[in-house]
């Protein structure tokens, strides 16, 4: 590959920023100045389809009406473990209105036993809420009567929904033999080949970056300080505004399907698979998606229940699950139980880092949590043993930053207890151990805006409501999916126009492309228009594990790139001059040395010999290549700081303020930035307080599957939230922009619990925290009186 | 959701002639077939019915009956608030805000604004508990007529702590709780237009008298009205509610206090719990403890401790007691 070496900028702004020569492909456009700098990237643009979105005319796979379209509704057992014996669908077949009926061959959800436990030609129902047979009906009421037809003999099964009773020798068992599962794009990680015994998994010592280092036996006798502590997170399920669902249009064999996806390569990819399809014959559209957080990256059962009655109706059906269904099936973030051990100097150095977990993500594999203790700190002396554990209960599926949430929740407040203990700072015991120096910079900022002092004593303040502040840390890899091209082009009439199958998972993806070809093409970000969310433009990446922007934004800037070269050419033939001397700026290509001497960029489309021309241009490698696979050198690290008021008297909690310091390289659009963070830290007070899947171990049902009494935070709940953006040049790519959605949501509630502790001076190792654990850990709790 | 026909009323009369059932007769599994039941603004019916708990085959809407949505105010002879008076009203009323704070935070805390602009009063009394395993419509409990209650010995961290048998569901109304403690009235029309006027503590039914309702109301009948007696001189109230969230939760714990004061001296008073039993209560204990004593923290919290003598907590609930020993505490402290 011919190369080329040029200047980037490199560091962060007010600190360390300087330039760094990197050698590049020649196709690649030269290096972006600093954001200061610039026109329309890393500004507050107003996003794209704002209006559509607020007028309502923005069309949300709900929203999608096809002529002679049915409506699919899906028997699901109520029963948590069963045999089926038989299955009698001809009531529901014959109900006026019901044009087809399919019942599943097999499970399309969880992991994939080598076989069936019995010889039944149905798969065994694994749990209460499985999908066994579906309707397509005329509407969403006849189909449901249609479902409610259908007659199926059960043989019950013992089950069991939660982890402890599941790790128990003797529990009844989930799967009979061995499975494996493939991960989804989220940025979950699931270890292929490892042995179950029981309904326990494992272990994996993986992590992102490898296995384990060291020995920990010797780290943990040098250590002057050892902290071991057990902590508790729950299953939280993702509640997308927007139900799962999608419409699909069989049509024998030239598929669309319009789903509700954060990832139409992969929709497309597993339905092309599953009815042996080409994939050229399977298009999915998704324009918009009301909210995804991880559990929208496959096809999903109701998508293949949903091309299954499509291809026999002869008709478009559409399925969007309803709020229980989404609950119980569609996701979840698996539980853990962590116990993890920290060896350290006086000095602060950790000499050994031991972490152990069990976690259930139901009839699903991906439960692990070492990452963020593996890569966080420098400890030499590391491992991690993670369990997967099953249960009969719905799938998991990623879940905004998998693993990391729940480990940086036991991580980060060990590490405060350490602090505690070695009588230090926690943000100086942070600075000697923590390498990052993102993070660095990112504690400097956040100590002179909170004038932070060393936390008082905890629970040192008068009268029943105590206020506590506390401190953590987040880390997330940068990763590349370099499958991400963009397509560019521009019409004679001087309209430009960006194409890709990316989606837009309502982080304003859109807005963000716009900004970056109109800051390379010289125009406003209005006077582009992108067009995403379809299979049939070039394949962009899924939208998981924070990789969008850093993986579609510089393929958008070089493709262009090319069509600026292609424009500039004709622009110096226009003006007598040659194309080195050409500069395109404000809708004007001009000469650079006489700047009077220019023609419009509109003016100049309309000499173009074609109606238009266009450019696509994929993901390049990272300049300097990277860390690991596709993760890059630089990290996604932030930190974040809360303060609480907590009623002793109640054991009621209230966030009271979150500092949120972060970076994400080179900040594209400031609000849409910021956006994500609100929703990060929103989500994460939602961890640590409040949201909780509620399951009765006696029936196997979730009790609390609607957004009644499954708690999200309302606007009461929300506390101030201060955001500091620190802008952080890598020089790893033509935009050197990367994603925010996952780190913005890992430190909070790890923040939270150790404000807490600092509050009334107990350690809450378990979430939610909820009036009733405060109140139990003040010993104020009244002993069970129970018959 | 199951079909059904809609009935829109013009009058009482004519409601009543189309109504055969209670909405709590439609969740039996002996449910009467072509149930014709009152819709008042229909947020729990609604709910119910698309749940699948309730399928009746006729819905006699009774918004548009003119009268019911009146709030009336004599100082001399009390508060009268129409049975379609909305929770918005309520908190909206300054004649109510100045005598009957403790109502009017009530509903003001209650469910969201969008919720307060449409529930009505008579539907918050009459909405059935929001035990979650009664809200299942795959799991049939004792209150809907089999012999297993779930929450007993499962997840009861909001069930009751107090005056249960065996069904330890907890009342969901929080005006309930408030017009307990100001000692109301309950006004219904029965079939033949004939008025009764039932005390509201004789208003709720204790699944120990009858596990298949919660309140007496029979097919038919309305509840036109709640009065509630004129304010005495020296006579405050307070209202507190503990939901785990500030936002639209419903209560783990609450209370309304209606006190009598002679300076800081608690004359008489009225302590009323919600969310701690399966009917609102009146602690009595609370109220003997505090009755003739000067309202200090001392003797609030003596009060507040007096209440939960009779608590028996659940596997899963027992941090209800000091929730209430605090609010109760907090109420009386409000009010001198």
């Amino acid at each position: 590959m011919k190369t080329k070496r040029i200047k980037l900028p490199h560091g962060i702004p007010g600190y360390n920023l300087g330039e760094i020569e990197r050698e590049v492909p020649s196709t690649e456009p030269p290096a972006l100045a600093v954001n200061d700098k610039l026109k329309v990237i890393g500004k507050r643009i107003k996003r794209t389809d704002a209006l559509a979105k607020v007028n309502g005319s923005a069309v949300f796979t709900a929203d999608v009406h096809l002529p002679g379209m049915l409506y699919g509704r899906m028997l699901r057992s109520d029963i948590p473990h069963a045999r089926i014996k038989s299955i009698d669908v001809s009531a529901a077949r014959e109900y006026p209105g019901v044009f087809a009926v399919h019942i599943f061959d097999r499970r399309y959800e969880g992991a994939n036993p080598k076989k069936n436990s019995s010889d039944s030609e149905f798969p065994d129902v694994i749990y209460a809420g499985q999908p066994i047979a579906g309707v397509a009906a005329v509407n969403p009421d006849v189909a449901q009567e249609a479902v409610s037809l259908i007659k199926v003999e059960y043989e019950p099964m013992d089950f069991v929904v939660t982890m402890d009773e599941a790790r128990k020798p003797g529990a009844p068992l989930v799967y009979q033999t061995d499975v494996d599962q493939e991960a989804s794009d989220g940025g979950e990680e699931i270890e292929e080949g490892l042995k179950s015994k029981g309904n326990v998994r494992g272990p994996s010592t993986k992590s992102f970056y490898g296995g384990p280092r060291g020995d920990l036996e010797k780290g943990f006798a040098e250590a002057d300080v050892i902290v071991e502590r057990t902590y508790r997170t729950q299953v939280q399920t993702h509640c997308p505004l927007e139900t799962h669902g999608v419409v699909v249009d069989y049509n024998h064999g030239n598929v669309t399907i319009y789903a509700s996806t954060q990832s139409t390569k992969n929709t497309r990819n597993e339905f092309a698979r599953t009815f042996d399809l080409p994939k050229s014959r399977v298009r999915v559209i998704s324009e918009f998606i009301g909210g995804g957080f991880g559990a929208k990256h496959t096809l999903g059962s109701f998508g293949v229940m949903a091309g299954y009655l499509s291809k026999k109706s002869g008709r478009p059906v559409k399925i969007m699950l309803d709020r229980k269904e989404d609950h119980i099936s569609a996701g979840n973030r698996p539980n853990s139980l962590q116990i993890i051990k920290v060896g350290a100097k006086k000095d602060g150095t950790l000499t050994a880092l031991k972490q152990l977990s069990y976690g259930t993500a139901g009839i699903g594999l991906g439960a692990g949590v070492g990452n963020i203790a593996q890569a966080m700190y420098a400890c030499p002396n590391f491992k991690t043993e993670q369990y997967d554990v099953f249960t009969n209960t719905g799938p998991g599926a990623a879940f905004r930053a998998p693993g990391n949430v729940q480990g940086a929740f036991a991580l980060e407040q060990l590490i405060d207890e350490l602090a505690e203990r070695l009588d230090m700072d926690p943000l100086k015991l942070r600075d000697k151990i923590d390498r990052s120096v993102i993070r660095k910079v990112e504690r400097e900022h956040g100590t002179k805006i909170l004038n932070w002092q060393k936390p008082k004593k905890p629970g040192s303040d008068p009268g029943p409501v105590k206020k506590g502040i506390g401190v953590a840390q987040a880390h997330w890899p940068r990763f590349v999916n370099l499958d991400s091209s963009v397509e560019v082009r521009v019409m004679r009439d001087g309209a430009v126009e960006v194409r890709s199958a990316v989606q837009d998972i309502g982080t304003g993806t859109k807005t963000t492309l716009a900004q970056v070809v109109a800051e390379e093409l010289g125009l406003r970000a209005e006077d582009v228009t992108v067009l995403i969310g379809d299979t049939l433009f070039p394949i962009g990446p899924s939208s998981g594990g924070s990789v969008v922007t850093g993986s579609i934004t510089p393929p958008a800037r070089n493709a262009a790139y090319k069509i600026k070269t292609k424009l500039t050419d004709i622009a110096a033939e226009e003006l007598n001059t040659d194309a080195n001397n050409i500069l395109l700026e404000n809708g004007y290509f001009m000469l650079t040395d006489e700047p009077s001497k220019k023609i419009s960029f509109k003016e100049l489309a309309a000499k173009m010999r074609v109606e238009q021309i266009t450019a696509t241009a994929s993901r390049s490698d990272d300049y300097g290549g990277f860390m690991l696979g596709t993760i890059g050198f630089e990290e996604l690290g932030s930190v974040q700081f809360a303060e609480v008021s907590v009623d002793t008297e109640t054991g009621f909690v209230k966030v009271d303020k979150v500092l949120a310091v972060h970076s994400c390289g080179r900040p594209i659009n400031i609000a849409q930035i910021e956006s994500q963070i609100n929703g990060g830290v929103i989500m994460g007070i939602a961890y640590a307080l409040y949201e909780d899947r509620v399951m009765d171990k006696n029936t196997g049902h979730q009790m609390n599957a609607n957004l009644d009494q499954y708690k999200m935070p309302f606007s009461f709940e929300i506390p101030d939230i201060q955001i500091e953006l620190i802008e952080e040049y890598g020089a790893i790519s033509s935009t050197d922009a990367t994603g925010i959605g996952e780190p913005a949501n890992i430190a909070t509630a790890a923040a939270v619990a150790n404000a807490v502790y600092n509050a009334i001076g107990v350690r809450i190792t378990e979430i939610p925290i909820t009036p009733a654990r405060i109140l139990a850990a003040l010993n104020k709790e009244k002993k069970v009186n129970n018959e | 959701m199951n079909k059904f026909s809609w009935y829109d009323a013009a009058s009482i009369e004519e409601a009543q002639k189309e109504v055969n059932a209670t909405v709590s007769q439609t969740i039996q599994p002996d449910s009467p077939e072509n149930a014709a039941v009152f819709k008042a603004s229909g947020i729990d019916l609604l709910d119910l019915m698309k749940e699948g708990l309730s399928g009746p085959a006729k819905v006699v809407g009774i918004r548009n009956i003119p009268g019911l949505d009146e709030i009336s105010f004599d100082p001399e002879k009390g508060l009268r608030v129409g049975a379609m008076v909305t929770l918005s009203q309520i908190s909206g009323d300054d004649r109510i805000k100045a005598n009957y704070l403790a109502l009017h935070q009530a509903a003001s805390r209650a469910a969201t604004p969008q919720i307060r602009n449409m529930a009505t009063l008579g539907g918050n009394l009459a909405q059935r508990t929001h035990c979650w395993y009664f809200r299942s419509k795959e799991l049939v409990c004792f209150r809907k007529g089999s012999s297993t209650c779930f929450a007993h010995v499962g997840e009861n961290e909001n069930h009751a702590i107090m005056s249960y048998g065996y069904c330890v569901s907890i009342h969901s109304s929080s005006l309930a709780t408030a017009l307990m403690a100001f000692d109301s009235i309950v006004e219904i029309k029965d079939k033949d237009g004939k008025i009764r006027l039932v005390p509201i503590k004789n208003f709720f039914v204790l699944p120990t008298v009858d596990r298949t309702r919660e309140n007496i109301l029979e097919p038919g009948e309305l509840m036109t009205a709640v009065i509630l007696p004129a304010p005495k001189r020296n006579t405050v109230s307070y209202y507190i509610k503990m939901g785990s969230r500030k936002s639209q939760d419903w209560p783990m714990a609450e209370v309304a206090v209606v006190a009598e004061l002679s300076g800081n001296v608690c004359k008489s008073v009225n302590v009323a719990l919600g969310a701690a039993a399966p009917v609102p209560l009146i602690s009595k204990l609370a109220n003997d403890s505090i009755t003739g004593k000067t309202i200090t923290e001392a003797t609030a919290a003596e009060a507040g401790r007096a209440a939960m003598q009779i608590a028996l907590p659940l596997s899963e609930n027992g941090y209800k007691i000091p929730v209430f020993q605090t609010i109760i505490k907090r109420a009386l402290l409000a009010v001198v």
